[in-house]
């Protein structure tokens, strides 16, 4: 590893995990004690911390959690480089040509994803939190009663805690797949060098860009997905553009199918499929699971805190985010249905409140936007149209193409639309989907126009930078107004 | 020298309509009935272009171009065969529990291609089945076709093919059961909820209907409002048999629209999307357009004018979400007659006026891609298909006459499926 290399591992392992911890002599009790330093313990450390109350957190591996060490921050990093490799590949497309085929380095991608880890890692360290004041512990959290756990062999007593151990790749049970070998979104970032073929298992969004990334940087990939379409949590045509925009890469897709079976023979890792009762091989280097994620539970012994929780939804709360215990509260993947960084952030944060100072705040996730950053990226906030239907809300969305968008259109981004959801007759706003190059930036306007309470008609007053990509969101507003005043006139 | 600009509207019109309707008589098994997916050889048959063909016999006989005897004895011919077809679990059998297999063999009406059970294509032929029946209303061999009409729509176990879940599969195979692929978002499977739901001894939970409906997207796109599907061809194919001027169900009363109107909607979207051409294909323009499911140039790719191009073979195209390779269906205009004349007639002119290839004996191709250049001026689709060139031959006719909208009105069935689909107002 060359020196630079050996120096950012040094200086992020000292923020996140330090070598020579020396656990600090422990309070009689904590007004909160955190188990769990992710997103969601984090963010409830600082804001405690903040507050005025005593602190503690156990972290049994590093901080910042999934997160920061093998989900969104590296995975971005990762997607970065891809992107980078596809824009060249199409440069001759914008006149700029290309000097030939892209060679990837891949242990040079893999320094960068390190280094932005490093960076990031300051943000969150050791060092920051205990100059909060927050005593930090390491090790494994195990409940000894309904107000005190230990850690090791130390006891930490609790006014309150929150849970925030996250989640983990989920694992199906699927025939030799054990000793096929395979790799999580835990262990992907491990690899040394790129597979010349990744099999990849789930059409989630991580599954998607994972799939679309790995072949950017030049594997041929598959990516199996038993459900007739990725993303069933998206809109069936925000998943089709995302399924031609993969196959337009180079990835090789195979939806309703089912892996029943793996195995190995010579070096190939093999995954048996059958699709509607044909069968079929997928021949692969790797093979990398992405089929959903399961709470952390196990070794804490919950049970004996009183804390009731299943186990692969994990802990159950009430809309204040406070567990069958009512010392306990939970927040982030270890109990919620929207398993994101802002979401774990947002619900830790509200949790500390309703904890510590009786706020009495519900968490509720409606408003709470989310992304999938393939490329497109599809991102969305509120209500779907399907979710209102079932609720008998008449519903009525304004559609702009991103193909209508002068920007878009000089970007050369142009694939995705920015749907608007609107409580039909009046101007209020319900969700938005947004499928564009930067829609994970796009949806983050309409949080605030939402959050605001802002209608159609206010937003098509406003005036939005020209030309810009989020000129589609004024634009969809003004399409509500014209399609109200050609309603009027007809009358 | 083709001479299509000097005939009148109607007589350009009635030309094709003739010409497509030579199709359902040219590919037509002497033995069976059965009628072949595609003019190209081997083609096995498509049961739901034996549905097109049920329902365009009428319309030859009442235009003179059968006699009602041979369009009796053409009916009666393929109900015969569908009624003595082997309707079993078995993986070669013709159905099973009522519905057919999606392709069969011309000759022997035996499932070909590990084909799926399909339900949608069961409607169609089904749809057909019962204009037969309700038209064919003499004596004679006339009874027979009544009978077996009647007979082949009962033995149909809808509430089977809901699976004890409330929506509808889109099909089931002896291999592995009902497929994964269910009805999402507005398509054309209101023939097929409506002809579930109508069923007097097996019929579909109404619920399936209302599940459906919850997925359905009213949107405004393009400057039009319009509960959204992609390919054209699920705005026309449910209103070839139904006519849904002022009859609405409860989506539709909510929207104060019906789904004739949306139609009208539909193809203004697919005009004003031909006018943008947003990924500059040739030719697209407002009597240019018509993106639909329909035969394809392939899974090439190309590089031209600075970009990639993609293209595909028989596939689901769509407008505005695409897929969209700059392929058109060359029909497609023309079979929206019923709904805005004027759009149809001036795009299907100005295509047979500047590309007269798609036209060939005076039958329409299933696609033509002039982005993708070749020594004809574009890329076309070898040979006619029947879906084609049925659909058609409806479509011309409920625009100039109502011939099959006025029979089936009278269709007891398609009323009652209508009714529990919870339609009501203007003729029902």
């Amino acid at each position: 590893m060359p020196n630079a290399a050996v120096e950012d591992e040094k200086t992020f392992l000292r923020r996140v995990r330090p070598q020579h911890w020396k656990s600090p002599v422990p309070r009689s009790s904590y007004d909160l004690l955190i188990v769990g330093g992710g997103p969601a313990g984090l963010a409830a450390a600082e804001s405690a911390a903040r507050l005025g109350f005593s602190v503690a957190l156990v972290e049994r591996n590093r901080l910042g959690g999934n997160s920061l060490n093998v989900g969104s921050v590296p995975s971005k990093a990762l997607i970065r480089t891809a992107h980078v490799c596809s824009t060249i590949r199409g440069a001759e497309d914008f006149g700029a040509l290309a000097p030939g085929e892209v060679a990837l380095d891949f242990s040079k991608v893999m320094a960068r994803v390190r280094r932005i880890l490093t960076r990031i890692s300051a943000y969150n360290s050791v060092d920051d939190l205990t100059t909060l004041g927050v005593d930090i512990f390491f090790g494994d959290a195990r409940f000894e009663s309904t107000d005190a756990l230990v850690v090791g062999s130390t006891r930490l007593r609790f006014e309150k805690a929150l849970i925030a151990t996250g989640a983990r790749p989920k694992t199906p049970d699927i025939p030799g797949l054990e000793q096929t070998g395979y790799r999580t979104s835990a262990t992907i970032f491990e690899m040394e060098t790129p597979p010349k073929r990744l099999a990849v298992i789930g059409g989630g969004p991580l599954g998607c860009e994972l799939a679309q990334a790995f072949c950017r940087l030049g594997a041929h990939v598959t990516i199996v997905q038993d459900e007739p379409k990725f993303l069933p949590r998206e809109e069936r045509d925000a998943a089709e553009i995302l399924s031609r925009s993969m196959a337009r890469d180079g990835v090789e897709i195979r939806l309703n199918t089912a892996v029943v079976g793996a195995r190995r023979e010579g070096g190939d890792k093999i995954l048996e499929t059958v699709d509607s009762g044909v069968k079929n091989d997928v021949h692969a280097d790797e093979i990398v699971l992405c089929v959903g994620r399961a709470a952390n539970v196990e070794g804490l012994d919950l049970e004996i805190a009183g804390v009731s929780f299943e186990a692969v939804q994990g802990i159950k709360v009430d809309d204040f985010l406070c567990s069958s215990n009512p010392r306990v509260y939970a927040a982030g993947d270890v109990c919620g249905e929207l398993k994101f960084t802002n979401a774990a952030q947002t619900s830790a944060r509200i949790a500390v409140r309703n904890a510590l100072v009786d706020a009495r705040q519900r968490y509720d996730d409606t408003l709470t936007p989310w992304c999938t950053f393939c490329d497109p990226e599809i991102a969305h906030i509120g209500l779907h149209v399907w979710e209102a239907r079932r609720q008998s809300i008449p519903i009525k969305s304004f559609t702009v193409m991103m193909h209508d968008v002068d920007r878009a259109i000089t970007e050369g981004e142009d694939t995705g639309f920015v749907k608007i959801h609107t409580a039909e007759g009046t101007d209020r706003i319900l969700g938005a989907t947004i499928v564009a190059s930067r829609a994970s930036e796009l949806i983050n306007e309409m949080a605030v126009i939402m959050n605001a309470g802002i209608g159609m008609e206010a937003l098509a007053e406003m005036v939005h930078t020209y030309p810009a990509q989020s000129e589609a969101i004024m634009l969809a507003a003004q399409a509500y107004r014209y399609s109200t005043s050609s309603r009027f006139n007809a009358r | 020298m083709d001479d299509w600009a000097q005939l009148s509207d109607d007589a350009l019109v009635t030309r094709l309509q003739r010409a497509a309707f030579s199709y359902l008589l040219e590919y037509a098994n002497a033995d069976t009935g059965l009628v072949a997916d595609t003019s190209r050889r081997g083609s096995p048959c498509s049961i739901a272009v034996v549905g097109f063909a049920l329902s365009c016999y009428p319309i030859a006989v009442q235009n003179g171009w059968l006699s009602r005897a041979d369009g009796a004895a053409r009916t009666l011919k393929v109900l015969r065969f569908l009624s003595r077809s082997t309707q079993s679990d078995a993986p070669d059998a013709t159905g099973n529990k009522g519905f057919y297999y999606h392709f069969l063999d011309m000759q022997t009406g035996r499932r070909v291609w590990q084909c799926e059970l399909s339900l949608i294509d069961t409607a169609l032929l089904i749809a057909g089945v019962l204009v037969a029946g309700s038209y064919f209303d003499g004596g004679n061999e006339e009874n027979e076709i009544r009978e077996l009409a009647d007979a082949l729509y009962r033995r149909v176990d809808w509430h089977w093919a809901q699976a004890g879940a409330s929506g509808l599969s889109q099909g089931w195979k002896p291999e592995c059961g009902f497929l994964h692929y269910g009805w999402e978002g507005y398509n054309e499977a209101t023939i097929l909820y409506v002809l579930g739901l109508g069923s007097p001894t097996f019929p579909l939970a109404p619920s399936g209907y209302v599940t459906w409906g919850l997925t359905y997207q009213w949107e405004n796109l393009l400057g039009h409002d319009v509960l959204y599907s992609g390919p054209l061809f699920t705005h026309l194919f449910s209103h070839a048999w139904i006519d849904f001027r002022g009859i609405r169900d409860a989506f539709m009363r909510e929207k104060s629209s019906d789904y004739f109107e949306n139609t009208k909607s539909a193809v203004a979207i697919h005009r004003e999307y031909g006018e943008r051409n947003p990924y500059c294909f040739r030719a697209y323009s407002r009597n240019f357009w018509g993106v639909t499911a329909g035969d394809g140039p392939a899974n090439v790719e190309i590089r031209e004018d600075g970009r990639d191009r993609r293209f595909f073979g028989y596939m689901s195209r769509g407008v505005p979400y695409g897929p969209d390779d700059g392929t058109i269906a060359p029909w497609a205009m023309l079979a929206t007659l019923p709904f805005t004349a004027e759009a149809a007639l001036a795009g299907t002119r100005s295509l047979l006026d500047t590309y007269p290839q798609v036209c060939i004996q005076d039958r329409f191709s299933s696609g033509f891609n002039p982005t993708l250049q070749s020594r004809t001026g574009g890329w076309l689709s070898e040979g006619w298909y029947g879906l084609d060139q049925g659909l058609l031959v409806m479509m011309i006719e409920n625009h100039r006459t109502g011939l099959i909208w006025e029979i089936m009105r009278r269709c007891g069935p398609i009323r009652d499926g209508l009714r529990n689909a919870g339609f009501e107002g203007g003729w029902l």
